[in-house]
């Protein structure tokens, strides 16, 4: 049985009145012992070869460092160390029995073999009693081709068996953990991956395992389902076919996909994702492993928004006529959208475009430019408040990129979080703080709505004047702010949108720049502002925001280009409107044309996450129909508008975005803002919005549906059923604690 | 509520023919996986009376204020003996509240535990040993004396009368005086079917006969009488010169 979570720091009375058995219990404290700090390095042999890791490592990092592969199913280098599955035995010198090299430190001089005939015996020993109790439904199982098990026992098994229970298999009870993760539970080999993970990472700490022995199951106990936004990541830690997609359930098999790596865009993290594609859809999206950005773990909506590609597509040029769409050929549409613009005698600042979430870079440079040379300097954004210039300007990339980089997040020994619930804005980010509030100190002040955001936190206050409370140091937790030694405030990207957004900038600006020796370091850069959107913080870098005149100006003819939350009041019913975009959505029921264009797996483009991170997702599929790649659209339209754009090719348009910033074609690396130009940035954030006036409105949460936020995940029926189950709560109220799920105390 | 339950009959399988798909025999007390019932569900209020709560705090006090969940043993044993001997969902639910922990962590507890009982038990709980010991020494015909008294109930049921459940256990820690069986939290011990019989009688008649070897003999001495330290032990100032005498 696994004790890993919540221990409780001493908390007060209040909080223990208010805490209820239903929701698990945030108020209680980190408990795994912090790792101790890293000391030197030491040497030891394996198999006859010396190798030298860092003190602390375990025995299985060193096998691996010198090149043996060590069989597992419970370690992952990830996750807190189980040591219940001993396939990882290994022989040690003077040591009287095979050794779980995940659950053993690598001493110094020590000599371990690990392809010994004793090591060999150990590992089919093991392998044949997980066999002992697990189904044979290899041809009807989904990991079947990528199940651990499966490979080991061909490597590491014995070629026939010996079990002849008459009594037959343990056979276990499948749980119910919602639309996402399928269970088959008679497979499952008890290897805690799953438990780890959850109340690790994810912060259910609702999973757990019951029984004992042989007899231990994973499951909740009560019947309840598995409410997380990372809740399919347990789907890849399973070593076998205990836990597997249900969406994807005997769609495929492994080895008839091909392998795509891409990024994300469903939030702003920019997660590397592999995308698996079969023929001309895509079967399924993975994590890929960076480090820098998702580790190993990608949200539910990144993994299986998927289905949403394949319904409501654009996939034919459409005019409207009268009030119905009837489809056009391209060069129909094009010419429509010619005759429509000179029609609506738009000019200059008449002329609009509105950038929406799924735009991406190479397109928005490309409308940037066509807009511009058509004379106007309408660039919209597609957010409350997209039709003027963000209060941060786009002048400082550090005044609106999330600085502190996510893994830095890490260091951070006290979070402000200003307007933001991380958990839906940035998952994968979120995950990060809370393994920083579980191993270290790290405390976390939240300014709005309240959230549950799986660690706790300290409430000030839901609207400016919190803000203002806190600048004026006038809380506890500003005290212990002000004393900590890696300070980071965190604003959401709502309170760009919100109307105390200058006023909160301006209080928060100021406030960095008195307190810059903590938070604008070489080392350091507190201030950080989480985009929640995948196209924002590329927007910003090619400045596609309008010019004050532009932004009073009422538009003839707007270009939606992939705007899909745009208010349909903003648009003036004599506009003509085009739609370029992947998905009948909002958008495209606003428009005289719709442009079918290429979702994110069907284009190579550019993407900037929210740290400013450019990086590049590529094509698993072809577009689907007669839609094409965004940028060409805009390209080919442009010969007509009668302003050709001066690129032909994708990579001359790259040249032009090199012109525009270098840090937009500089893949995978990070242009940190220097912390001269930081403080200038923020001077001159202050000094724009000196004269804010606060409304005192509440800041609220700008996701309120984390399932459903873009018109792929909209589309998607998964999305739809994990919105029914989790946000809506019904079909799984099983039992009284299930429904309460959101409690949030701090 | 007890009733209730002990009134539906549970349907038992036929004695075990090998089917393609057979479950394994049944291994522990219980399910491990919680199902609301009328008398089993997170509605049932449960919370400790004031003496209980103050010995609860008694108990926690003992652990440093961070590692109050190491109080959850000690918490369910008092918990399940205000709640009739059972650790019900609302018993584990609360003791999750009071310790600020996920109930989770309290369920894995009482489900590794096979002395939290979750499901309802007779007001006496008879618990056989049929270890090897125990076994050896007669242990099952113990064991049937005990179920056939009950009107044939088999381990693991609640007699008509709600009085007595019957459960085999794993060794006990008595074997010197096997066979042996508990009685609530009492041992009786040396048992024969006939002083097994006599005990349960005394039970049903709402008495408490005396805990120990059944036998005869004190507590493990041999049964055969002593080889050993036969003679009166020397007491003190025995040997001793006489101004000590
Ligand atoms: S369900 Fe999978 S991950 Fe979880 S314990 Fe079982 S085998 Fe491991
Ligand atoms: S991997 Fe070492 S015991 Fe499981
Ligand atoms: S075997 Fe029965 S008490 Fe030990």
């Amino acid at each position: 049985m696994l004790r890993l979570v919540s221990a409780s720091k001493p908390a007060s009375a209040s909080i223990l009145t208010k805490v209820t058995p239903s929701s698990s219990s945030f108020t209680g404290r980190r408990t795994f012992a912090s790792t101790s700090a890293r000391q030197g390095d030491i040497t030891l042999t394996v198999d006859g070869k010396e190798v030298t890791v860092p003190q602390g490592s375990a025995l299985i990092q060193a096998c691996e460092a010198a090149g043996a592969t060590i069989p597992r199913f419970c370690y992952h280098d990830r996750l807190a160390i189980a040591g219940n599955c001993r396939m990882c035995l290994v022989e040690v010198e003077r040591s009287p029995k095979p050794v779980a090299s995940c659950a053993m430190p690598a001493m110094p001089g020590s000599k371990v073999w690990t392809n010994t005939p004793l090591v060999h015996e150990a590992r089919e020993g093991v392998m044949e009693f997980l066999l002992s109790n697990h189904p044979l439904d290899c041809p009807i199982c989904d990991q079947g081709g990528e199940c651990d098990l499966q490979d080991q026992s061909m490597r590491y098994g014995a070629d026939r068996t010996r079990f002849h229970e008459i009594a037959g298999k343990r056979a276990v009870e499948d749980k119910d953990l919602g639309p996402l993760v399928k269970t088959s539970m008679n497979r499952c080999i008890q290897c805690t991956r799953c438990v780890r993970f959850a109340n690790e990472v994810a912060g259910v700490e609702e999973l757990g395992t019951t029984g004992r022995g042989n007899d231990l199951q994973i499951g909740m106990y009560v019947e309840k389902t598995m409410n997380s936004e990372l809740s399919g990541n347990v789907i890849d830690l399973c070593p076998v076919g205990a836990l597997t997609s249900k969406p994807y359930a005997f769609h495929a098999r492994p080895w008839e996909l091909k392998h795509t790596d891409s990024v994300d865009v469903m939030d702003a993290v920019g997660s590397n994702i592999r995308v698996d594609s079969r023929g001309l859809s895509v079967m399924r999206v993975q994590p890929r492993p960076n480090d820098d950005v998702n580790e190993e773990w990608i949200n539910d909506k990144t993994r299986f928004a998927y289905d949403g590609l394949r319904f409501q597509r654009l996939t034919t040029p459409l005019i409207k006529q009268g009030d119905r769409f009837v489809s056009a050929s391209w060069e129909d549409a094009l010419t429509a959208v010619a005759e429509g613009f000179r029609a609506s005698g738009a000019q200059d600042d008449e002329i609009q475009a509105v950038a929406g979430h799924l735009a991406d870079t190479e397109s928005m440079v490309a409308l940037k430019d066509l807009i511009n040379h058509l004379g106007s300097d309408n660039l919209t954004l597609d957010s409350v408040g997209g039709h003027a210039a963000p209060v941060h300007a786009v002048d400082v990339r550090s005044n609106y990129l999330f600085n502190a980089t996510i893994p830095g997040v890490e260091q951070a020994d006290c979070i402000l979080l200003v307007g933001s619930n991380p958990r839906h804005e940035a998952a994968v980010l979120n995950s990060r703080i809370r393994k920083s509030w579980l191993h270290t100190t790290l405390e976390v002040g939240l300014i709005g709505e309240r959230a549950d955001t799986a660690y706790g936190y300290e409430y000030l206050g839901a609207d400016a004047k919190a803000v203002a409370d806190f600048v004026a140091g006038k809380t506890d937790f500003a005290k212990k702010f002000m004393n900590a030694k890696k300070p980071l405030i965190i604003v959401g990207s709502a309170i760009t949108e919100h109307p105390d957004g200058p006023a909160v900038y301006n209080a928060l600006a100021k406030y960095v720049e008195k307190n810059k020796s903590q938070l604008v370091t070489p080392e350091w850069n507190g201030f950080a502002v989480l985009q929640r959107v995948a196209s924002r913080a590329a927007a910003y870098d090619v400045g596609f925001v309008p010019s004050r005149k532009a932004s009073q100006t009422k538009p003839k003819f707007i270009y939606l280009l992939n705007a899909d939350e745009v208010d349909p009041k903003s648009i003036p019913r004599d506009a003509f409107v085009v739609y370029q975009g992947h998905h009948g959505d909002l958008g495209a029921q606003l428009a005289d044309v719709c442009l079918p264009g290429a979702a994110y797996t069907e284009k190579g483009m550019t993407w900037v996450n929210t740290e400013g991170r450019a990086q590049m997702g590529r094509a698993a599929v072809p577009p689907p129909g007669a839609s094409r790649e965004d940028w060409k659209i805009i390209r080919a339209l442009s010969e007509l508008l009668g302003a050709p754009l001066p690129y032909d090719d994708v990579l001359s348009l790259r040249d032009r975005m090199w012109e525009i910033s270098p840090t937009l074609v500089r893949y995978d690396t990070l242009e940190h803002t220097s912390v001269d130009v930081a403080l200038a940035g923020l001077k001159t954030l202050a000094a724009a919005t000196a004269s804010a006036k606060v409304s005192g409105a509440p800041f609220v949460k700008p996701i309120s549906n984390f399932y459903q936020t873009d018109p792929i995940s909209r589309a998607s029926v998964t999305m739809a059923h994990c919105t029914r189950a989790f946000v809506k709560g019904e079909n799984y109220g099983f039992s009284e604690l299930s429904s309460k799920s959101e409690a949030a105390y701090a | 509520m007890l009733a209730a339950r002990l009134s539906k009959p549970v349907p038992r399988l036929p004695p075990s023919v090998r089917r393609i798909s057979s479950s394994s025999s049944r291994r522990s007390d219980a399910l491990f996986v919680h199902r609301d019932t009328t008398y089993n569900n997170p509605k049932i209020p449960f919370e400790f009376n004031a003496d209980n709560l103050k010995r609860a705090q008694e108990i926690i006090s003992h652990y440093p204020p961070q590692y109050k969940k190491a109080a959850v043993i000690p918490l369910l044993d008092l918990g399940q003996r205000q709640n009739k001997g059972w650790t019900s969902i609302s018993v584990m639910n609360y003791i999750a509240k009071l310790l600020e922990m996920p109930p989770m962590r309290v369920y894995e507890v009482a489900t590794f535990y096979t002395m939290f009982n979750r499901e309802p038990i007779g007001e006496n709980f008879v618990q056989v040993c049929t270890t090897t010991p125990c076994m050896l020494r007669g242990a099952y015909d113990v064991l049937d004396t005990v179920c056939n008294h009950f009107g044939g109930i088999k381990p693991g049921d609640t007699t008509k009368d709600g009085k007595f459940t019957v459960i085999e256990v794993e060794c006990q820690g008595a074997c010197s005086n096997a066979p042996m069986m508990v009685v609530n939290d009492d041992f009786y011990e040396d048992l024969t079917p006939e002083t097994t019989k006599k005990v349960l009688e005394a039970f049903a008649k709402g008495q408490k006969p005396k805990p120990g070897p059944q036998s005869g003999r004190r507590t493990s001495e041999n049964s055969a009488g002593l080889t050993a330290l036969t003679s009166k032990p020397y007491g003190p100032g025995e040997f001793c010169q006489p101004e000590f005498q």
